[in-house]
């Protein structure tokens, strides 16, 4: 059994020539694998199941290395069989391990519903204080790379309306890690989103394994007249919509909400109450999306702050569709997020 | 030959599941208890005959017709019942009812309301007790309807070349609700899928309690040494239809009475009474200890209270 050979791989040996070539600035993706390989050093029930993660290293290359440092018998590549191996990473879960699974792309995730939503998501609340399901769900997601219709889709909402998953989704390579260190050790269910496009963003990185707690924002970028609350890559268009308005002398906040599940409702209602103005950005869809929720946190608790509507800014109500050009028009941008606010800024305005 | 106490434990849980399950049905009748339940009056050599072939620290998984599972693993049935009516005194405080029950302490990974669900648990189950260097082994429990699940093709393949320590044990009941055997599947013999895995497909009589804990402890001892799963196929029937809204209109009568000829219990206590390891009056002591049991289990359950209603909004997460 475990049949891997141990190949060598190059890409793991630049991995840590590069890093150390630029102090700690690392690519987000190789924040998440430096978290991955700190915690499997640190705890030996951590154990990695997915589809050509071991020698391949993950359709992005994200777990590149593990085989040969840890061995077949924690880094194990599966059949196509979604379903059931994220349901046996359910039942090792419950037996004592804490698994880390690879969906190669997120829409693939729709195959494994059941083990989430019935399995995962029950097992703690059900069967009480015995049944614990520690393990991450990692999703690489979104669009941006014209991939299409079963490549591109980024399906947070879905879990967020699952009482008993957590949903995090990190926006730069120190929260990738310290997220997912975080993600790991917790001892319920966690999907972990991975905006593709973010993978080869660089960012400072601590050489050390630290963590940041669940369920806690970030405010990405200060400021006064309006707030700009989203997650994931989107917090980057938030940025540049956000120097965008700076140059006409608007000064906007942005929140990073970091995980959806729980949600920071906090921190939102803090920087909404003292904007007065709110428009929330997420990649998903905009019908019964993520952004619907977090809108309605932002009208359930702050309501009589609020001095226009709250608007939203998300992707189309369509299928993700293909061609380059096809598939920015349905996606949210700097410039949608740009254009909202100041329709925000000049409501009651003629 | 078994010991005379082993044999006569496995008359007692089997009467055992007997007639909590002919007590559940008079209990839903008269509408004392809501919801919904699956019985398996019927199959309870299955239940009783794997659970005797497996050791206490080995796992098993079960499905939505899980009492008789439950109880033959060692689950009290006061507290199963208890679970039953709704009450806090249930073995997950009510949160889990007929169909979602679970025991750790004892092996009892739960029931399990998803067709085919428990498969990839208790594969799941079998791969840590691998990685852990544990000899223990998982057995999941499941009919002849999960067989058609892709949980099962999945899971049996993973598990297979894997080699991990788990035994797939498919109560053949012949109907999976109201869809009968010889229309879902197009081959005669469950047990014949396990080639498609490389891996030893067993047929064994499901109303034969010793020929089911035989077949188990082989593939139990496989599974310890490193030899991976095993499918065993265990022939049986239920007495009741799918569940207590079932009228049983896809199934004979004579079909039903034919196959409580073959009453695994009556069959178990002829066996008994003919080799002389048992008389009728220890035979009929043992049936009124476990009758008095289930109605202590029944009073035990009525007299519970309900739980706190602040039990239901909390514990999402651990």
């Amino acid at each position: 059994m475990w049949s891997q050979t141990n190949a060598k791989t190059e890409q793991g040996k630049d991995f840590v020539d590069e890093t150390e070539a630029h102090g700690r600035e690392l690519y987000f993706s190789w924040a998440i694998r430096e978290a991955i390989e700190q915690e499997m050093e640190r705890d030996p029930r951590v154990i990695l199941i997915g589809e050509d993660i071991a020698v391949y290293g993950g359709a992005f290359r994200v777990t590149k290395g593990l085989l040969e440092k840890f061995g077949p018998h924690r880094v194990i590549d599966t059949p196509i069989s979604e379903n059931s191996f994220v349901g046996i990473a359910v039942g090792a879960a419950l037996a004592g391990l804490r698994p880390i699974v690879e969906i190669m792309f997120m829409d693939f995730i729709t195959l494994a519903m059941d083990a989430i939503v019935n399995h995962a998501a029950n097992f703690h609340y059900v069967y009480g204080e015995q049944a614990k399901v520690p393990m991450v769900i990692r999703c690489p997601a979104g669009g941006g790379r014209a991939y299409g219709a079963t490549h591109s889709k980024t399906l947070e909402a879905w879990f967020m309306h699952t009482p008993g998953v957590k949903v995090v989704v990190p926006a730069t390579p120190y929260d990738a890690k310290g997220l997912l260190i975080s993600s790991i050790r917790d001892d319920n269910p966690v999907i972990f989103i991975e905006c593709k496009l973010l993978y080869s963003l660089r960012g400072n990185v601590p050489a050390e394994p630290y963590t940041i707690e669940l369920g806690k924002a970030r405010i990405a970028r200060e400021g006064d007249d309006i707030t700009l609350i989203s997650y994931g890559r989107m917090v980057h268009e938030c940025e540049k919509a956000a120097e965008m308005l700076l140059e006409e002398g608007i000064s906007a906040e942005v929140v990073d909400l970091r995980s959806l599940s729980p949600m920071d409702k906090e921190t939102i209602a803090n920087s909404v109450t003292k904007t007065g103005r709110a428009v929330v950005v997420a990649e998903d869809n905009k019908f019964a999306g993520a952004s619907a929720e977090i809108m309605c946190q932002v009208v359930e608790n702050c309501f009589e702050y609020l001095d226009a509507p709250v608007l939203r800014v998300a992707a189309e109500d369509v299928p993700i569709p293909c061609a380059p050009n096809l598939e920015r028009a349905i996606l949210p941008n700097a410039f949608k997020i740009y254009n909202a606010a100041k329709a925000l800024l000049n409501w009651g305005r003629k | 030959m078994l010991p005379k106490g082993e044999l006569l434990s496995y008359l007692r849980k089997m009467w055992l599941i007997r007639f909590f399950e002919t007590s559940l049905d008079e209990l839903f009748g008269k509408g004392l208890i809501k919801g919904t339940s699956h019985f398996c009056a019927g199959q309870e050599a299955v239940a009783v005959g794997a659970c005797a072939a497996l050791r206490p620290d080995d796992a098993i998984t079960s499905n939505h017709r899980g009492h008789g599972h439950f109880i033959a693993k060692g689950g009290e049935p006061k507290r199963i019942m208890a679970e039953i009516f709704g009450k806090s005194t249930g073995y997950v405080g009510g949160r889990g009812g007929s169909q979602h029950m679970a025991c750790f302490e004892i092996g009892f990974i739960g029931s399990n309301g998803i067709t085919g669900g428990g498969i990839p648990v208790a594969t799941g189950v079998a791969l840590a007790f691998k990685l852990r260097g544990l000899k223990r082994v998982a057995l999941c429990f499941f009919g002849d309807g999960a067989v058609n699940t892709g949980y099962f093709h999945e899971s049996l393949n993973m598990a297979a070349i894997w080699k991990l320590p788990v035994i797939y044990l498919c109560e053949n009941n012949f109907y999976a609700m109201s869809t009968p055997f010889d229309y879902a599947f197009p081959i005669e013999d469950i047990a014949i899928r396990a080639s498609a895995y490389g891996i030893e497909g067993v047929i064994v009589d499901g109303n034969d309690v010793l020929a089911v804990r035989e077949a188990v402890l082989k593939a139990a001892e496989k599974a310890r040494e490193g030899g991976g799963p095993t499918l065993i196929e265990a022939k049986t029937y239920r007495y009741y239809g799918h569940s207590k809204s079932d009228y049983r209109e896809y199934r004979t009568r004579d079909e039903e009475i034919d196959w409580q000829q073959r009453d695994p219990i009556m069959r178990f206590e002829q066996y008994l009474l003919r080799n002389g390891i048992a008389t009728e009056n220890e035979i009929d002591e043992i049936r009124r200890s476990a009758r008095k049991e289930i109605d202590e289990a029944i009073a035990f359950a009525q007299e519970s209270p309900e739980p706190d209603e602040q039990f239901a909004t909390c514990g999402v997460f651990a």
